[in-house]
């Protein structure tokens, strides 16, 4: 309200000098305070932070948690740690670091490729780190070099923890691996702001489940001040913070299942997942061949790394998640549910199911499996036999509008969202998917040919899936629709307390369809394995229900009049062998989907591996061919393990 | 020929002639001492010495230039310096290049300004402007226009979020207010309303801003994570004792110990050379120059010559001492230079800047 004092110079000059003494005085109160700290941590501190800078390195050791297990549903452990000794050398200290590892030489066994990892991890770490030069010392090894420590500064033995993955190419491809961190990987975790709880650590999860469940399977950091020597002993301890443990994992996947068809894989190529309808739990997944994960834990050697990868079976990918397939018969009975919803067919209607089927105006001539035809049919019995030319007409009927909404619904063509990383989200054909796809083409390439149908209706084309799609597709179906989201992790147990986090326990989404349909389709799928059907051997003494559906898929197109003759093609090109199938079929614990590659029809290969599946399963019992080679199943207690899977 | 030598004391006499002589005396030692220390932080490699060099040669020009201008016509300038700053700080907001969660640099094709450091000179500045043309009709409202000029930067460099500028430049803003007569009542009501709202202050901080001040109260909180800058310098001012270790001796220098050992945490890397000694000796010097800064402002001979010298001189004093302070540990971590010593072109040319100010301001009473 009032003007300030400013109208008196003589006064406002006083003030002015005032406030002039006022903030030099501050000034220099200030100034002797930071004088007086000075003082503080120079003098009457110094003797303690001499020592502190005088044995910085160790003054703050961290302490590494445990990685957390993973172990299968009935606790096999499937990932463990286990504690050795490994020599390791801190460059700032040494003298002379080549004439110190020829002299460690004579103690312990250094190869060549010990070498070379050490020279490949030295020039990516800090002089004062600890850098192990050999892992995994013996007993005696460690004790010779423990006795003759004194000769060689900035020589360690430490005790660490390794990862072991013991059922090496049977997890591969579920667990993935953990590697040492590396540049990446540490921007990473340090734009994560983890950077802190990695401190002292060495290894990260890079695929699989151990790159996804990373964060709970690190744990955290804890820390120890300690006081040492110049010898760089500790004396004492200060202060101790102690890690807490990474969580452990369960899995929903039965390792015994896993082997069992592992097993009934044998040496051929391809891929299966199962899942459990009613949870969405997976109970195995499989992708042949794998790979020993162990390789990779400290670096693989450049010849391991080059046989893994020049091998023309591609062992390192991950063929279940994503490998893309065309899915042959085994989408009909998708098809079949598209049909039905859409009303584009009765249930009753009878068709001709002929040895061919031509489009209005052309001569091309897409033609059946069965040369003679099968006459005419229902969808059930289309189904049942595996008619194409039924299907051929369904989808020309029909149009891709009707079929690709429906089909889509069942999960494929897009990821499924399983706790892996990498997912590959395979082709659910439709018109705007073929303008995308060959947009730098020119227009006749991009435009939806009313033709393009037809052969999509028996699940070829543009139609690709993944394993781990289909087998998600077919566990829906088998659960009349109540859809979850496949995932390998049952539960995350708290390493502390022991509590449990149940991973996906509620379905994800619930299909519209109706009850009629999913029962009119599944039965049909279950007189596939009747007789008359295309895997009726499959059901020759079967003591439960199943339900299912062989499938042949394309790798080559054969010429219009030639004939398929499977020995007279190189194997890569002969055609992949599907079956999917799930049971029991009123009440499914099991659903599977099963590609072998290059094997020909779905019936011979990928079946007879469904029906040992789901005879172990269900009732415990293991296929005569395959009982002498297990290691995981306990012959006795298969009964017990069985009924300890529910 | 023979004129030459004649020609080169002319040189000299008019290159000398603006500049104030006790204050490029203390400001050349602590250049030269500056020198020293880089070379050490900077493991004996002469690269970065060239580069300060060459923007110390850069920024001593621009101080020449305005050390020779009449401060009346600096101080024309305010306006549209303060406005350029604004709508520059305003360019961060919506199109800023965002560096570690922080959107404080504006990309200019060939090179990257930081406008908040504009802002330290430009406020005050502006301020002093104002209050110099209101000086006659002077009311109490004309505070709470001041009061906004020195909001609407402030709250635009809060957002990016760099809370050690930020209070920088309203600290900056602070001085000319009061220097230029703030009643006592409202500064001792301000601190007095400002230690109640520390809890409202605490809830807005951000998470990281909050550690840091948890780091300074205690660093063995977190000794791996946020406590460990502030843990490592102290180990090596600690560590360096009365006399130091001796030049290029530091073994928290050398071994990787002190982080940005060359540019916030320099005072780290000297302190453990040193010792007690050599902080003493730069104290001192520092303390001189405020001295001789306090002199000028004595001796101003317009509102706005006092208000922009007494600004300049109290601004340098914080600068100094909550580098010192951070280091030291007493002050939370907050990215200020320790003004002619760290490497770093931007506050350098900021600092010389204030100093031709200065300067100018000194000359103008002859």
């Amino acid at each position: 309200m009032r003007p300030t004092r400013f109208k008196n110079p003589q006064a406002e000059d006083g003030q002015f000098q005032l406030r002039l003494i006022v903030a030099y005085g501050f000034m220099l109160l200030m100034f002797c305070l930071l004088i007086a700290r000075f003082v503080w941590l120079q003098v009457y501190q110094y003797e303690h932070f001499s020592t502190l800078a005088q044995n910085n390195r160790i003054s703050l050791l961290p302490i590494l948690p445990n990685r957390g297990l993973i172990m299968d549903r009935n606790g096999v452990i499937l990932a463990q740690n286990y504690s050795a000794y490994t020599l390791e050398l801190v460059p700032s200290k040494m003298p002379d670091m080549n004439a110190t590892i020829a002299e460690l030489s004579k103690l312990v066994n250094i190869t060549p490729r010990d070498e070379k990892l050490f020279k490949k991890l030295l020039g990516e770490s800090k002089d004062f780190e600890s850098i192990p030069l050999k892992v995994k010392l013996t007993e005696e090894e460690a004790a010779r070099v423990a006795a003759n420590a004194w000769r060689f500064p900035g020589v360690q033995v430490k005790a660490r923890l390794f990862r072991d993955y013991p059922y090496k190419e049977l997890t591969s491809h579920v667990l993935g691996y953990i590697g040492r961190i590396n540049q990446k990987d540490q921007e990473r975790l340090d734009d994560e702001d983890k950077g802190t709880n990695y401190k002292g650590t060495n290894y990260i999860g890079k695929t699989g489940l151990e790159a996804v469940y990373e964060d709970d399977l690190h744990g955290q950091v804890g820390f120890e001040e300690v006081e040492t020597d110049s010898g760089g002993r500790a004396i004492r301890s200060l202060r101790r913070t102690p890690p807490v443990n990474g969580n452990n994992l369960k899995l929903a996947l039965d390792i015994r299942l896993q082997e069992v068809a592992d097993k009934l894989f044998g040496n051929r190529r391809g891929a299966l997942v199962a899942i459990d309808p009613q949870t969405g739990g997976v109970l195995a997944f499989l992708s042949k061949p794998g790979f020993d994960p162990n390789l990779f834990i400290d670096g693989i050697d450049s010849q391991s790394w080059a046989a893994l990868n020049n091998d023309w079976q591609k062992p390192m990918i991950n063929r279940a998640l994503r490998g893309t397939y065309p899915p042959g018969s085994t989408f009909k009975p998708f098809m079949a549910m598209a049909a039905l919803e859409t009303h584009s067919i009765g249930m009753h209607d009878v068709r001709p199911a002929p040895a061919f089927f031509t489009l209005p105006g052309s001569s091309h001539q897409f033609r059946d499996s069965n040369k003679n035809g099968n006459g005419s049919a229902n969808l059930a019995k289309a189904i049942q036999v595996s008619s194409d030319t039924f299907f051929y007409k369904l989808a020309w009927d029909m149009g891709i509008d009707k079929i690709a909404p429906t089909v889509g619904q069942f999960g494929l063509g897009r990821p499924t969202g399983i706790d892996l990383d990498g997912e590959a989200s395979g082709v659910l054909p439709t018109k705007e998917w073929k303008a995308k796809r060959f947009a730098r083409y020119k227009e006749e390439f991009r435009r939806w040919y009313p033709a393009d149908v037809v052969s999509i209706g028996i699940g070829q084309g543009f139609n690709s899936y993944t394993p781990l799609q289909m087998a998600n597709g077919i566990a829906t179906l088998a659960n009349d629709g109540v859809a979850y989201k496949p995932h390998l992790v049952q539960e995350v147990v708290d390493a502390r307390s022991g509590k449990s986090r149940l991973i996906a326990a509620k379905p994800d989404h619930v299909l519209p369809f109706k009850q009629e349909n999913f029962e009119y389709v599944k039965a049909a799928m279950q007189s596939v394995l009747k007789p008359g059907g295309t895997a009726w051997r499959l059901g020759v003494g079967l003591p439960y229900t199943m339900a299912g559906k062989t499938g042949t898929a394309q790798v080559v197109a054969i010429k219009q009049g030639a004939k398929y003759n499977a020995s007279a093609l190189a194997e890569q090109y002969r055609d992949h062998s599907w079956f999917v199938a799930f049971a029991p079929v009123d009440k499914p614990r099991i659903a599977v989907a099963i590609i072998v590659e290059n094997a020909g029809f779905g019936a011979a290969a990928a079946a007879p591996i469904a029906r040992g599946l789901f005879d172990y399963y269900i009732t415990g019992k293991v296929p005569g061919s395959i009982s002498g080679d297990l290691k995981t199943v306990p012959l006795d207690t298969a009964d017990d393990a069985a009924a300890a899977s529910d | 020929m023979t004129l030459q030598p004649h020609l080169i004391k002319r040189l000299w006499l008019a290159i000398k002639a603006p500049l104030d002589g006790p204050l490029m005396l203390f400001l050349g030692l602590i250049f030269a001492l500056s020198l020293v220390v880089l070379y050490s932080a900077n493991n004996q490699g002469l690269d970065k010495i060239d580069n300060k060099l060459v923007y110390t040669l850069l920024s001593l020009t621009i101080m020449w230039l305005l050390a020779r201008s009449r401060p009346q016509s600096i101080m024309n300038f305010a306006p549209p310096i303060y406005g350029i700053g604004v709508v520059l700080l305003l360019a961060v907001h919506f199109k800023g290049v965002t560096v570690n969660g922080s959107t404080r640099w504006l990309e200019l094709g060939i090179t990257r300004i930081q406008p908040s450091e504009i802002m330290k000179i430009a406020l005050p500045m502006m301020l002093a402007w104002f209050f110099q043309k209101y000086e006659l009709s002077m009311r109490w409202w004309h505070y709470l226009v001041a009061a906004v000029m020195i909001a609407i930067p402030c709250a635009l460099v809060l957002k990016q979020p760099d809370l050690g500028t930020t209070m920088l430049i309203a600290a900056s803003g602070f001085f000319v207010l009061f220097f230029v007569g703030l009643p006592w009542k409202v500064i001792l009501g301000g601190m007095v309303a400002a230690g109640a709202s520390m809890p409202v202050v605490w809830n807005m901080l951000h998470d990281y801003q909050r550690r840091r001040v948890m780091t300074m109260i205690d660093p063995m909180e977190d000794p791996l994570g946020a406590g460990y800058h502030i843990i490592q310098s102290m180990i090596a001012i600690g560590s360096g004792g009365p006399w130091g270790k001796g030049w290029l001796n530091g073994t928290q220098t050398h071994l990787d110990y002190i982080p940005e050992r060359t540019t916030d945490f320099i005072f780290a890397v000297y302190s453990e050379e040193f010792g007690l000694v050599g902080n003493i000796v730069l104290v001192i010097l520092y303390t001189l120059v405020l001295s001789r800064a306090m002199m000028i402002t004595a001796g101003a001979q317009t509102l706005y010559g006092r208000a922009m010298a007494g600004a300049i001189t109290l601004s340098f004093f914080v600068y100094a001492f909550v580098n010192m302070g951070m280091v030291a540990g007493i002050l939370p971590v907050v990215g200020v230079p320790l003004p002619f010593v760290s490497y770093g072109g931007t506050a350098t040319v900021t600092l010389f800047v204030g100093m031709g100010m200065l300067m100018s301001i000194g000359n103008a009473r002859r």
